[in-house]
This record gives C-alpha cells, sequence and structure tokens, in this order.
C-alpha cells in the first residue's frame, strides 16, 4: 500500500504549521522526515495517520493492505506510550482484543512478536522493570502485531541513549531486511535517517515544505555507520540544513 | 603549597523515611504519661478518665457482647452508605471527565453542594426517607458523594493522553478506550478520593447516629456524654479512632493490589 500526500497544509490558528507538502511513500520504502526542530514533521506524521486533520489538501491510501493487517496505519511513538499496569504481553494483547481473533490466534501472534523483538523472556515484565531501549521494542513488538500497511515511526529512537539508539537501529534493520516495510520515519537525528531511509524528505522550517528529496539506493543491511558515502551524505544534508536550523533556533516562540 | 580542604556534604535530607517503630512509641508513651497523671492527681477525674479504666470499659464491652450491639449497626450504615456515595461518586465522576456536557451542567452543582454541611440537611432526609436507615444511608451517601466526584473527574482529567491517543491510532474501540486506559488510568486518583471520602464518611456516620438512633457507636459516645461518663465517651472515641485507621489500612491495602504498577 502505497500513502500519497497531496498539497497538504496545516495551521493551528493563526500559525501556519506546514504548506502545501506533496509526497509520496511507496510500498517497501522507508522514507525518512527530517528538519530543524519545529518545522511541523510530527505534525505531519499525526496527519498521515489520521491523529490530526489537515485544514487543506488530501492523503490518500492507494491499494490495498497486506492480508491480516488489523490496522493499516500504525504508529510507534517517541514516549513509547506503553500502559504502566499491563505487563508486556498485556499491551501487545490491547491491541488485539478488540478483533475477536481467539484465545489461541491472539497468542500465536504475541509469541511471533515477541520473538522478533527479542522479548520472549520478558512477556511477564511490567513496562516499569525495563529499560528505555526495551520498552520501545515492546512499542515495535505492538506495532507488529496489527501487521501494519504502513508504520509511522514518530522520532521512535530520541528518548533513549545513542548506545542503545545504536543497537536499535541494527535490530531495526534486520527486521526490516527480513520483511520488506513500508515507513515513515520522523527523525531530527540524520544519522538514523541516512541508516535507515530510502528516501529522505528535508523539510524546511516552519512553515514545513519539502524543501529537497534524497534518494539512498544502497541495501539497509549493507550501510555501515562508518561507511564514507553514508558520512558524505550525511554531511551535505547538514549542509543543506544547517542555515535553516539556525534559524528557526533563533525564533521567537509566538505562545 | 595550597590548602586543602574536605569537601563538605550538602546533599541528603527531604526524604521520608519509614520508622516504624516511632508512631506505635508515641502512643504508648502519650497513654503512661495520662496514666500517670490521672494516678497522681496531676489530672483532676473531671478532665480526663483514666487510661486503664477506659480499656476495662472496653473489656465490659466486650464481654457484655454490647459492643457489637452498636458496633454493627454502625458499619452497615456506613458500608451501605458510603458504597452508595462512592459508586454513583465514581460513575458520575467518569461522565464528567468524559463528557464536555455533563462537565458543563454537573461541576457547578458538584461545587454548589459540596460546602453543604450534609448534617444540616439531616431533618430533611428525615422527611424523605424516614426516621430509620434510610435517612442515615443518605446522609453518609451525600457526604461521600461529593468529594469522590471531584477527585474522580480530576484523576479522569489526569489520564496522560498521549496513552489515550495511542488507543485511538490502534483504532481501539470507545469502550475499549474508556474500559482499558481511562480507568485504570484514574485510579490512583480514585483511591485517594476514596481515602477521604470514607474519613468524611465515618464523621457523618457518628453525626447521624448522634441525631436520632439507639444503637451505634454515634449513640453510645451521646449517652456517655449527656450521663459525663467520661470512661464510655473515651471508649466510644477509641473505637472510631481504630475504625478510622481500620479504614485507611483497608484502602492501603486495596492501593497496594491494584496500582502494583506504579513506580
Amino acid at each position: 500500500m502505497d500513502l500519497v500526500l497531496k498539497n497538504v497544509s496545516h495551521r493551528y490558528g493563526d500559525l501556519a504549521v506546514l504548506q502545501d507538502v506533496d509526497l509520496h511513500v511507496p510500498e517497501g520504502k522507508i522514507v525518512c522526515l527530517v528538519g530543524p526542530s519545529g518545522c511541523g514533521k510530527s505534525t505531519l506524521l499525526r496527519l498521515m495517520g489520521g491523529l490530526e486533520q489537515p485544514v487543506s489538501g488530501e492523503i490518500t491510501q492507494v491499494g490495498d493492505a497486506p492480508a491480516g493487517c488489523l490496522n493499516p496505519l500504525t504508529y510507534v511513538f517517541q514516549d513509547f506510550a506503553l500502559l504502566p499496569w499491563r505487563t508486556v504481553e498485556g499491551n501487545i494483547s490491547l491491541v488485539l482484543e478488540d478483533h475477536s481473533l481467539g484465545e489461541r490466534a491472539a497468542e500465536e501472534i504475541i509469541s511471533d512478536v515477541l520473538a522478533r523483538t527479542k522479548l520472549s523472556e520478558f512477556r511477564k515484565a511490567l513496562p516499569k522493570q525495563l529499560s528505555g531501549g526495551m520498552k520501545q521494542r515492546v512499542a515495535i513488538a505492538r506495532a507488529l502485531a496489527v501487521n501494519p500497511a504502513v508504520l509511522l515511526l514518530d522520532e521512535p529512537l530520541s528518548a533513549l541513549d545513542s548506545q542503545t539508539r545504536e543497537l536499535l537501529m541494527d535490530d531495526l534493520v534486520n527486521l526490516w531486511s527480513r520483511q520488506s516495510v513500508t515507513g515513515v520515519y520522523v527523525t531530527h537525528n540524520l544519522q538514523e535517517a541516512v541508516r535507515l531511509g530510502h528516501v529522505i524528505a528535508v523539510l524546511s522550517r516552519r512553515p514545513g515544505r519539502i524543501r529537497q528529496l534524497v534518494e539512498l539506493d544502497s541495501p539497509l543491511s549493507e550501510r555501515r555507520a562508518d561507511d564514507p558515502e553514508l558520512q558524505r551524505q550525511q554531511r551535505a544534508l547538514w549542509d543543506a540544513m544547517r542555515e535553516e536550523a539556525e534559524a528557526a533556533d533563533m525564533e521567537l516562540a509566538d505562545v | 603549597m595550597s590548602e586543602r580542604k574536605q569537601v563538605r556534604f550538602r546533599g541528603g535530607g527531604f526524604q521520608p523515611v519509614s520508622i516504624k517503630w516511632v508512631g506505635p512509641l508515641v502512643f504508648v508513651v502519650l497513654i503512661a504519661l495520662i496514666e500517670i497523671g490521672t494516678r497522681s492527681g496531676v489530672i483532676t477525674a473531671l478532665t480526663l478518665p483514666k487510661p486503664s479504666d477506659v480499656f476495662a470499659t472496653f473489656v465490659e464491652l466486650w464481654s457484655t457482647g454490647a459492643l457489637w450491639q452498636h458496633l454493627l449497626p454502625s458499619l452497615t450504615r456506613l458500608l451501605v452508605g458510603s458504597a452508595l456515595g462512592a459508586v454513583s461518586g465514581i460513575a458520575i465522576g467518569i461522565a464528567i471527565g468524559l463528557f464536555s456536557h455533563v462537565r458543563a451542567g454537573l461541576v457547578p452543582l458538584v461545587a454548589a453542594l459540596f460546602p453543604v454541611p450534609k448534617i444540616a440537611l439531616l431533618p430533611l432526609f428525615v422527611i424523605w426517607f424516614g426516621i430509620d436507615e434510610g435517612s442515615k444511608y443518605a446522609l453518609i451517601a451525600l457526604g461521600t458523594f461529593t468529594p469522590t466526584v471531584v477527585a474522580t473527574y480530576g484523576a479522569v482529567d489526569n489520564v496522560d493522553r498521549s496513552l489515550i491517543r495511542m488507543g485511538q491510532s490502534f483504532d481501539l474501540t470507545w469502550r475499549s478506550i474508556v474500559w482499558k486506559i481511562v480507568l485504570p488510568g484514574a485510579m490512583p486518583g480514585i483511591l485517594s478520593g476514596l481515602r477521604i471520602s470514607l474519613a468524611i464518611g465515618i464523621i457523618l456516620l457518628v453525626a447521624a447516629e448522634m441525631l436520632g438512633a439507639e444503637y451505634g457507636i454515634g449513640a453510645y459516645i451521646l449517652q456517655a456524654g449527656s450521663l459525663y461518663d467520661l470512661e464510655r465517651l473515651f471508649a466510644g472515641v477509641v473505637i472510631l479512632s481504630v475504625l478510622g485507621v481500620a479504614v485507611s489500612a483497608g484502602i492501603g491495602a486495596l492501593e497496594r493490589r491494584v496500582l502494583r504498577w506504579r513506580v
């Protein structure tokens, strides 16, 4: 399934946040949205999944969701959004319970996603017992459980320390190279963008528009953090963004 | 050579630690002082009764069965009244938390009801619900209702919105969001509200029993007071204190069970 945005604009009151955004998220590709802070990239992601409504423009799903898909547009949030009163398996079963799958089928899905995210030993643990990286793994497992057509990841690694981030990036690459995934990945971290994105969309500062689209051809599994080509790309992206980021940083907040 | 100075420790403190033996010790010392004072005559018999006499009265209450004669009706009233008040309070509080129209309509009403001394309404309740148990249930129910409503809708307001958005993003039904996200998320606030409500319930229980009951802790205390029988009066007061501590411990146990997930 593809996700297509046409002329999407959004504003909060008088404040224009996004202006005429056109974007195509093709099936099987990860599109990274990068941009200076406050450029509306997270807003754009919320619009894509229907958590907010754009003031104008349209967002369409093109094609069918995969078989067995319970929730075509599925988020992974920066703050994990796990229910603290439910165990790891309880948090995953939460998103299955409304679909009357039957106990056996639900149990199979839970075991499968826990195995894929290396969480099988922790199924009875409560979120408070888990580290940040583990919590985000649970959130990823929960997202995988509904077999989404498009994964919408909102700075999923930003709340983690750099070592955990590195480990989780490897895990994401592993997951995605075993089963092709369509995704939109919002981040302010260019290193994540060049490691995980097939297409990188650079947004301007507020009101956000797409300034540049960069396509990276190498397969995710072959990208290394110290690959000179990736570092060159990252450098080029930063050069393109630097002025905008500086200007955005100097802006006075009007709230 | 430059001067050496050890770095002075400035942190620490402001962190309550639990010291178990101090609480009981304060009770024991206080009671012992009163006992010594009353025995030696420093405290006259008109001021305070001897703690040992109060204890003897309590033993007598126990052995004659009069304790249960008074305690059972009181406990029933407290249980029925506060259950009515708490259940309806939680229901209305959740409705206020979830629906803006209910909030707009009921919050002013609850605010108007809250500061009314409920005991002032007892004569009215006697007309409405009869002189028997009905009026007492109603008084306790109304007294526990208002604080429960306020605590509950406050707790619902404080439920992490990002968890609710998460629920919506997975297309959970409205019912699921309320039952599995809003209600458990509001539980800590609801339980701490219940703690206050039940304390108010005990106060109103005694007040209601003083204004027209044959049996009950309140009636017992009132009788003792009008005869200036300090031993019995204090025995009654001690029973109320124990009741309060027991209710609070009960809610504490419930909190530990229900809120195990809390950090």
